[in-house]
This record gives C-alpha cells, sequence and structure tokens, in this order.
C-alpha cells in the first residue's frame, strides 16, 4: 500500500466560472448588456426593476431573469405586468444563483429580440458575492431601512460592484440612516463606485440611474 | 451559506484528481478557505459525510488551511486583516485601503492510496 500526495491547486467555483464565462460571451454575441442585480430581502430590487422596465421599455427591449428560492411567481408576475418578459429560476432552497441557472434562464428568453438583460439574483447578502453569472455588471440594490453600517458589515459585497443603488431614499427623515456614514464605508471597499440615491415612491434618482443603464446598454449593443 | 453546492464541487474535483491517479482511496484532502470566501468548515465537512458516503472518498480527513482576508494601506502601506466587520487602516486611520487576499477556496492538493495488490 502506497500513500501518495497529489498537488491540485483548483478552484472550487471554477465550473462555474467557466459557465458564467460562455454566458457573458452569449450575451455580447446578441449585443445584449447584463446587469445582475443584488441586494438583502425587501431592499427593493422588484420596486427598482418594474420603475426601471417602465421608463426604459420604450427604449429599448428588456428581458428579466428572475431568481427565487421558491416557486412563487410574485416577482415575475409584478416585471410581465411592466412589460418585459420574464423567466423565472428557482434555486429549490438555495441562498444564490449561479451561472447554470442563468443559462437555463437564458435558454427560454428571446436573445435575438432583447437590448438588456436584468437579473434579479436571491435576497442575500453575502453569498451572491461569490458566484460570477456571466454578466456585464453588477449591481448592489440597499436600501436606507436596512441601516448604514451594512458596508461595515457586509464588506464582501461592496467589493467587486460596478455600481450602487440606494433605495427607498423617502424613509430617510424616519429612519437612522446617515448616507455620509454609509458612503464612507463604501469608498474604503469600492473607491469611486458609480451610486444613485432613488426612490421608487417619488421616482427621485430614476433619470440619471436609467441614463446610465441606457448608456450601458447602448455602448454594448454598438461594440 | 453555500457548502452544499461548494461541497459537491470540491467532490467533483478530488473524483476527477483520484481516478486520474488510479486512487484505490482517498485519505485526506487540503484545502484552502480564504474568510472572505464565506464557508464555514464545519458545515463542509458534515455535507462531505453525507453526499460521500459508502464511497472510497468517505474516510478522507478534510485539512482546512484558513486564510485571513488582509487589507493594505494606500497611504501608509502597513497590511491589516478583517477579521468580523470593515475597518478603516487601524495604524493612520486611512480610509483608502486595498484588498490584497482572503477570497481563495481551492483544493491545494489530495492524499490518495493505492493498495498495489496486482505486483
Amino acid at each position: 500500500m502506497t500513500s501518495i500526495k497529489v498537488p491540485i491547486i483548483e478552484n472550487i467555483l471554477e465550473a462555474n466560472d467557466f459557465v458564467a464565462e460562455e454566458n457573458r460571451k452569449i450575451f455580447s454575441e446578441h449585443n445584449i448588456f447584463c446587469i445582475n442585480i443584488m441586494a438583502a430581502p425587501g431592499a427593493g430590487k422588484t420596486a427598482l426593476i418594474v420603475k426601471t422596465i417602465e421608463l426604459l421599455k420604450d427604449k429599448i427591449r428588456i428581458g428579466v431573469i428572475e431568481g427565487d428560492t421558491a416557486s412563487v411567481t410574485i416577482d415575475s408576475d409584478q416585471v410581465v405586468m411592466a412589460g418585459a418578459p420574464a423567466v423565472q429560476v428557482t434555486t429549490a432552497g438555495e441562498c444564490h444563483m449561479d451561472a447554470m441557472m442563468v443559462r437555463k434562464g437564458m435558454e427560454q428568453l428571446p436573445l435575438d429580440d432583447l437590448d438588456l438583460v436584468i437579473i434579479e439574483n436571491i435576497g442575500n447578502l453575502i453569498c451572491p458575492a461569490e458566484w460570477d453569472l456571466g454578466s456585464h455588471a453588477d449591481a448592489l440594490v440597499a436600501s436606507v431601512a436596512e441601516g448604514d453600517d451594512k458596508p461595515w458589515k457586509y464588506p464582501n459585497i461592496y467589493r467587486n460592484l460596478d455600481v450602487l443603488l440606494i433605495t427607498k431614499t423617502d424613509l430617510i427623515p424616519y429612519v437612522d440612516y446617515d448616507i455620509d456614514h454609509f458612503k464612507s464605508g463604501v469608498e474604503i471597499l469600492n473607491p469611486g463606485l458609480v451610486t444613485f440615491p432613488t426612490s421608487a415612491k417619488t421616482g427621485e434618482g430614476f433619470p440619471a440611474w436609467t441614463e446610465w443603464l441606457l448608456k450601458k446598454t447602448k455602448a454594448a449593443a454598438e461594440k | 451559506m453555500h457548502e452544499l453546492s461548494a461541497t459537491q464541487n470540491i467532490l467533483r474535483i478530488v473524483m476527477d484528481h483520484a481516478e486520474r491517479n488510479h486512487a484505490d482511496s482517498v485519505s485526506a484532502i487540503n484545502l484552502v478557505v480564504g474568510d472572505f470566501a464565506n464557508i464555514v468548515p464545519d458545515c463542509v465537512g458534515y455535507y462531505w459525510k453525507i453526499i460521500t458516503e459508502g464511497t472510497i472518498y468517505a474516510c478522507a480527513v478534510l485539512h482546512f488551511d484558513r486564510r485571513p482576508a488582509i487589507f493594505e494601506c494606500d497611504d501608509c502601506g502597513s497590511q491589516f486583516e478583517i477579521t468580523r466587520e470593515m475597518t478603516a487602516c487601524p495604524h493612520c486611520g486611512s480610509d483608502h485601503v486595498t484588498f490584497i487576499s482572503g477570497d481563495e477556496l481551492l483544493v491545494e492538493s489530495i492524499e490518495i492510496v493505492r493498495n498495489e495488490k496486482e505486483k
């Protein structure tokens, strides 16, 4: 009997990263810009997505991949009502979406007829940060009601973001939320991160956010 | 919190290399886990027992080489660890810091056993 040490050094998430890279390529081949939207449960991802669709649907063609832990269609129903094709991918209790789930969603979307694909990730501030889905940009939705200490407590998810949306700004008078303290935490982790304070209730910040998204989508189409 | 899928991926990598090296069993698996990888070693061990039951991988001992999350201060150049909450540089108080390492999630090596009964 012999005992042998076999050196490996292989990334445990390598299989996911491989599929993610393929997803990104497929989106790009279809001239689609794909954005992955992450947040804690209740941060207002769906409200943000619905309002974004309403404001952009006459300018670009949008599809949505909805991640849900169980097969309830509340979120996707709202998206469809707002005027965009939506497919729902259930994660069977898993805490995050992975690249393979996104691929399944992509297969059900009319990619030839889309300019922008929005992925609504599972509500969670920890796990989604680890999984590359194959998007071109990663966004975080952080509501003021969650508190201004979240960048300090969940540093990992802020590190690789391309855009940050602060939501429910209409609630600032009613909650203890110091936007400067919040932003100083973000600045440590992701200096100069593009940030839009928004309110889906009042519409604050939506012109600037949708303009950013439109610009990114058009740039992807021209490549 | 996603230890089951991580453990399944570890098994896939271990199986691949064990088969390629004609292992009769696997005695140890050496993993590198950064603090920012958000993986709880105890949970991986728990799932490992469940998903490998009755296989040549069931008796493998899982070794976790934990790596702290390390940041470097852009202003004073000192390096510091973040264990739980994010902080500014503990040496000079600067907010300008850069992530250096601590999100590793690797199978570093495995130790396999060959019975060599054919010789």
